[in-house]
């Protein structure tokens, strides 16, 4: 219930939170909305030494409209995520699956970064981004760089981030067409996706059914030759490694990623 | 008008709703300024060896006071041994001998969570980094997972008792009815395992001061818990005070005081530290103690024209790691077995047995959820054979309205029903043909989401320890005002608004002048307290009882004081005031008459016990969405009867039913306790055991009925487990109805999306063959 | 370290342990025992306060996070001894009984309807989702929220 004893630093700018990073290496974490590392802390499965919080950089929280694409800061709150105009209005799929992520107050304080950074298969937003084709823009001690989001997650729990790396930006390409759709499954409004589909455009990434998030590459191949939303969905668990767990087996999972596939391309469709 | 039968917001509320409760965590009280915090080392293993405790890393932390084990513990007397009898709801742990559970593990741990040792640390926080640090060493032993397995005592818990089962009570494996009937079906059914969960877990303080334990408790049962302790400790009931503040939910897990709580009070006796314990989620969800846990085998055979003539259940109860609770739960389950139905041939029996999860004991219901969970399976599998709508056989063999008192095969008294009565309500509140003929339309037209409708029918024993009665005293002072001690132990259910409500009603002393006391043993020395539906008959009647001897002593004193006859003395109940009949100047109000009594006030302290429990009934309809294709449960309505005869206070009734609800439909749909094939729990969090939320539930559709009983004084009976034990079979029904048209017969609990998946893909192969 | 929060429009000033929660800085040491701990795995929004007028589970937050904020707790809700429309609703609607999960499950519903003045009965349900009660079956709960949002509008 109570996570073990740490240092906590508050950083006052990126900057700062950056020469903190360094100064204390492997023994530190970054702090965002503390929905993903304290649950951790709390039942001890992570135990850094040192907590650099990074909630005082509101000058990372931000969603703006960059011309072909949306520029949003790591520190954006979910709830400011769900209810902005700009992405409501140029990525529908990001504002809506934003307003998925657990409840309403852990909306209030989780952060898009901390989410993506925490790179939790079983997250919303990492196969949305995934499905938007973002990039991610992390600043280190030598600079900024951008990393695609298809080379930023690696396996369970591992991104491209260095240790000494902030994210500090989401970059989100418009998309084309307004053909989108976010299917979560799960057994209680609450829980995390037992299973989960986003599609953009003829983007399919899917939700737990690896330890990244993945591309449902042959469903978009099919699509591309031509097949309707119901046979392109039936590859959809092609090239998948779903895990066997209480809420469902690896079978089950492959047969729901095959339905919500199909439900997402109909409903995307008819958004188009 | 009396104020009884009236709606009347709770007078529990404002307090709760801004200072909010005081909650054991919560007290602030004196004797416990400076108290230390107990933090348990608990065992993560399901069956071990302990080999070796090394205290002393834990020992050298900054804050810790002390580390004790069982070694400590040199100031008790051993168990007692046992001849073997099951001990009763809220009893001491009952079966002594070879089925001894100890305080603190000696030499074996039975279960993940079972305690082995505690530190005592100034503060809260360092109590976790302390426990982290006792090492203790355990060699592992094969883990019995599971009743199925338990039966077979290839491994055994207690190796002295030479098997796992703890109790059998044979059930009869006489064939013959069913060689007579044109159909007999047969199921294998799950009740599953699940947690009480409620919001508030188990806190304990102590003090032990000039000879003197103090224990506050989160209880159900404030003098229970002093008796428990008196035996445990080797201690008399004037050395014990027990206080019971707040209680955030109880259930049936709170009967009494448990083991880890009498450590405690036993550490503060032993350290002479004022102690506070707290545990956190992921302890309550192991420790405390879980609900149901029964596998079924039904047989149940009857004849084409819908009548049922036969019915066996054979139950193998998981009484987890240690049998606490003996034969009780099961016991219960065979009483109520035939349910609302005159079934000329019931046959019931059980077996307890042992397994290395966390122990079993009362949850909402308590034996008679199973008992109904299982005969209105098995009335729908039945239907299904004779292909007959389920509503209708279960009115082709309910208990006749003209057959009460009706004495069960298995040996229950029915006092009243309206079985029949109460079906046709709630079918008609339900729109049961409409509900049909929409079932129908979506199977023709193949519909990806299919209509489920689910019956369940039902009768449940409430104040089953009716002979044990309730106290009330009532004391009216010379302010007017009135005290009620009742021994009754409210946790949510508004007592201290009904009684006062039943104070007003008898003597017109307004309900705001009306202080309700409970759960504080100076205060009330004798009680029962608040288990098993029991309450408002027997708390409830003996308060009524109090007010009337009170009024009974102020008639005799406003008599004196006006000089008139005690027959020509009235009471205006509206009013509050004492007059000779017709004469209104000679008024006299309760603080006058009350100040003439000698001592200045009208006390009466009284007992009201019943000669039988009371049997409550009730009908619920289900209304569910399957996707047939994910296999997804969606609860659409859920309608009920629920009569447990005159409502004393809509608003509270209304409450216990929707609470009873939701805690049905979460078995039914969503809650499971699970361990993996070494004992270790897969749901010892709240982020994975599936606690049912606001988001998963419609609101629901109650109707009303009132069939009283003769059995006490207010005609009532008890409706707080009513809504649980009659919304699971409704709501499993439900989900079975749905998916019956592809050859579904049978999905146990909880009917998760994968389960239900799983039986339409099996009945989709079945056909294909 | 020093914490100083703004708690029920109180500053409060305190020398804490880093790793102190929220929650246990608002029951411990501003002694406002109203807001309780239900769970250890931000499940059970029990222990939901607003933080700057939103809300939070306080357990899942650090004192240290909310150092120079503000935090409103039930106790803080009633404005001059008048109850807030929420804590009226819940009377009137009998939604709570034991009352342990009442305090987060208010100021969830304050939270909500702040957010949503006019919410249907399944916006409730899924404002909900991260509050259990294991008393109400959410029935009342659910209406003292309708009830509340139709008495402020």
């Amino acid at each position: 219930m109570i996570p073990s004893s740490f240092t906590y630093k508050r950083a006052g700018s990126a900057e700062e939170a950056l020469d903190l990073a360094a100064e204390h290496g492997e023994d530190a974490k970054f702090l965002a909305g503390g929905h993903s590392l304290l649950p951790l802390m709390k039942l001890r499965l992570a135990a850094p030494e040192v907590i650099i919080d990074l909630g005082g950089l509101r000058d990372l929280s931000y969603v703006t409209d960059q011309g072909s694409y949306v520029a949003i800061g790591a520190l954006t709150r979910h709830h400011d995520v769900e209810h902005s105009e700009v992405l409501g209005r140029e990525v529908p799929l990001l504002a809506y699956a934003a307003g998925q992520v657990g409840d309403p107050q852990i909306r209030h304080r989780g952060t898009i970064g901390g989410s993506i950074a925490h790179a939790d298969p079983a997250s919303d937003l990492p196969a949305v981004l995934l499905a938007l084709d973002a990039t991610v823009v992390a600043r280190g001690a030598d600079g900024a760089r951008e990393i695609g989001i298809g080379e930023f997650f690696q396996s369970l729990f591992e991104t491209a981030l260095e240790p000494d790396e902030l994210l500090t930006e989401i970059r989100v390409p418009k998309p084309a067409f307004g053909a989108w759709s976010f299917q979560k499954f799960t057994q209680r409004a609450i829980d995390w996706a037992i299973v989960g589909c986003a599609v953009q455009d003829g983007h399919v990434a899917l939700v737990n059914m690896g330890g990244t998030p993945l591309r449902a590459a042959a469903t978009e191949a099919a699509l591309a030759g031509g097949a309707s939303p119901a046979e392109a969905a039936a590859h959809a668990a092609e090239g998948t490694s779903a895990a066997d767990d209480i809420r469902a087996t690896r079978a089950y999972r492959e047969h729901l990623a095959r339905v919500l596939v199909s439900r997402a391309l109909t409903e995307a469709n008819s958004r188009s | 008008m009396s104020i009884l039968g009236t709606r009347v917001i709770r007078t529990e509320d404002p307090r709760l709703l801004t200072a909010g409760g005081v909650y054991v965590d919560d007290l602030r009280t004196p004797e416990l300024d400076g108290a230390a915090r107990l933090t348990f080392v608990r065992s993560p293993v399901a069956h071990a060896r302990i080999t070796g405790i090394d205290t002393s890393e834990a020992m050298s932390e900054p804050g810790v006071i002390a580390v004790l084990t069982v070694r400590d513990m040199d100031d008790l007397a051993p168990p007692p041994p046992d001849d073997g009898a099951g001990g009763g709801e809220g009893g001491p742990l009952p079966l002594g001998g070879p089925w001894s559970e100890p305080l603190l593990a000696v030499d074996t741990v039975r279960f993940v969570g079972e305690p082995v040792a505690l530190v005592i640390t100034d503060g809260r926080y360092q109590g976790e980094d302390a426990a982290d640090l006792v090492s203790v060493d355990y060699e592992p032993l094969p883990a019995v997972v599971g009743p199925a397995a338990a039966v077979t005592d290839e491994a055994l818990l207690f190796p002295a008792a030479g098997t796992n089962v703890a109790v059998t009570n044979p059930v009869s494996t006489d064939d013959t009815p069913f060689g007579a009937c044109e159909v007999v079906v047969e199921q294998d059914i799950v009740n599953q395992r699940l947690a009480c969960l409620p919001m508030e877990g188990r806190a304990t303080a102590a003090t032990f001061e000039g000879g003197k334990l103090t224990v506050w408790h989160s209880s159900q049962n404030a003098q229970l818990c002093r008796l428990i302790l008196c035996g445990a400790l080797g201690m008399t009931p004037d050395q014990i005070r027990v206080v019971v503040p707040d209680v955030g939910g109880g259930f049936g897990a709170k009967v009494g005081i448990d083991r880890d709580a009498l450590v405690v009070a036993w550490a503060a006796r032993k350290t002479g530290r004022a102690l506070r314990w707290t545990e956190t989620r992921s302890e309550n969800l192991v420790g405390m103690t879980q609900g149901r846990a029964q596998l079924h085998h039904v047989k149940i055979g009857g004849n084409r024209d819908g009548k049922i003539l036969a019915y066996r259940i054979e139950i193998i109860q998981d009484t987890g790691a240690y049998p606490r609770t003996g034969g009780f739960l099961p016991g219960l389950t065979c009483l109520m077995a035939p349910g609302v139905y005159d079934i000329p041939e019931v046959q019931a029996g059980f077996r307890v047995v042992v397994t290395n999860a966390t122990p079993i004991h009362a949850y909402r219901g308590a034996g008679r959820p199973e008992a109904a969970a299982a005969i209105e399976r098995a009335v729908d599998l039945f239907a299904a054979e004779i292909g007959m709508d389920p509503a209708e056989v279960r009115r082709r063999n309910f208990v006749a309205p003209d057959k009460f008192p009706f004495q069960t095969k298995t040996g229950a008294l029915y006092d009243s029903g309206q079985y029949a009565e109460a079906l046709d309500k709630v079918l008609a509140a339900a729109g049961y043909e409409e509900l049909r003929k929409e079932q129908e339309r979506r199977r023709a037209s193949g519909d990806v989401r299919q209509l489920g409708i689910g019956v369940s029918t039902y009768v449940e024993i409430t104040a089953a320890d009716a002979a044990a009665g309730e106290t009330a005293k009532l004391e009216v002072s010379d302010d007017g005002t009135a005290t009620v001690y009742t021994g009754s132990s409210p946790h949510g259910q508004g007592h201290e608004t009904a009684w006062a409500m039943l104070v007003q009603d008898e003597l017109g002393i307004p309900m705001d002048k009306v202080t309700v006391i409970h759960g504080d043993t100076d205060l009330v020395p004798i009680g029962v307290g608040t288990h098993a539906s029991r309450s408002l008959q027997l708390g409830g009647s003996a308060v009524q009882k109090a007010a009337i001897e009170v009024k009974d002593e102020a008639r005799r004193q406003a008599a004196d004081i006006l000089e008139a006859a005690e027959a020509d003395v009235v009471l205006d109940t509206v009013t509050g005031l004492w007059q000779v009949r017709g004469d209104p100047d000679t008024s006299l109000n309760w603080a006058q008459v009350a100040g003439h009594a000698s001592g200045g006030s009208l006390i009466a302290d009284v007992s009201f016990a019943a000669d039988m429990p009371t049997f409550p009934f009730g009908a619920h309809v289900s209304v569910v969405e399957v996707d047939t294709e994910t296999g997804k449960v969606t609860l659409l309505r859920h309608v009920t009867v629920d009569d447990a005869g005159p409502v004393l206070n809509p608003v509270l009734a209304e409450g216990q039913r929707h609470g009873g609800i939701a805690q049905g439909a979460a078995q039914a749909l969503l809650e499971e306790v699970l361990y993996d094939a070494d004992g270790n729990p897969l749901t010892s969090t709240l982020a994975d055991y599936a606690a049912i939320t606001a988001a998963e539930l419609p609101s629901y559709e109650l109707v009303e009925s009132e069939t009283p009983t003769t059995l006490n004084p207010l005609g009532v009976k008890g409706i707080g487990e009513a809504g649980t034990i009659g919304s699971t079979p409704a709501i499993q029904n439900a989900v079975v109805d749905a998916v019956a048209h592809l050859g579904v017969r049978h999905i146990d609990m909880p009917t998760t999306p994968q389960r239900v998946w799983t039986a339409i893909n099996e009945a989709r192969k079945a056909s294909n063959q | 370290m020093k914490v100083d929060l703004t708690v029920n429009g109180k500053d409060i000033t305190a020398d804490v342990e880093d790793r102190m929660l929220l929650v246990h800085f608002l029951r411990d040491v501003a002694d406002l025992t109203a807001t309780n701990v239900g769970c250890d795995t931000t499940s059970c929004g029990a222990c939901t306060v607003l933080l700057d007028g939103e809300s939070v589970k306080s357990c899942t937050v650090l004192a240290a996070q909310a150092s120079g904020h503000d935090i409103t707790t039930i106790e803080g809700l009633a404005t001059n001894g008048e109850m807030h429309p929420v804590q009226r609703a819940f009377h009137q609607e009998h939604g709570l009984q034991c009352g342990f999960c009442t305090p987060g499950m208010v100021m969830a519903i304050a939270s909500l309807l702040k957010e949503n003045p006019h919410p249907t009965e399944e916006q409730v349900r899924s404002g909900l989702e991260g509050n259990l009660c294991r008393c109400t079956g959410y029935h009342n709960i659910v209406r003292a929220a309708l009830a509340a949002a139709e008495v402020s509008s």
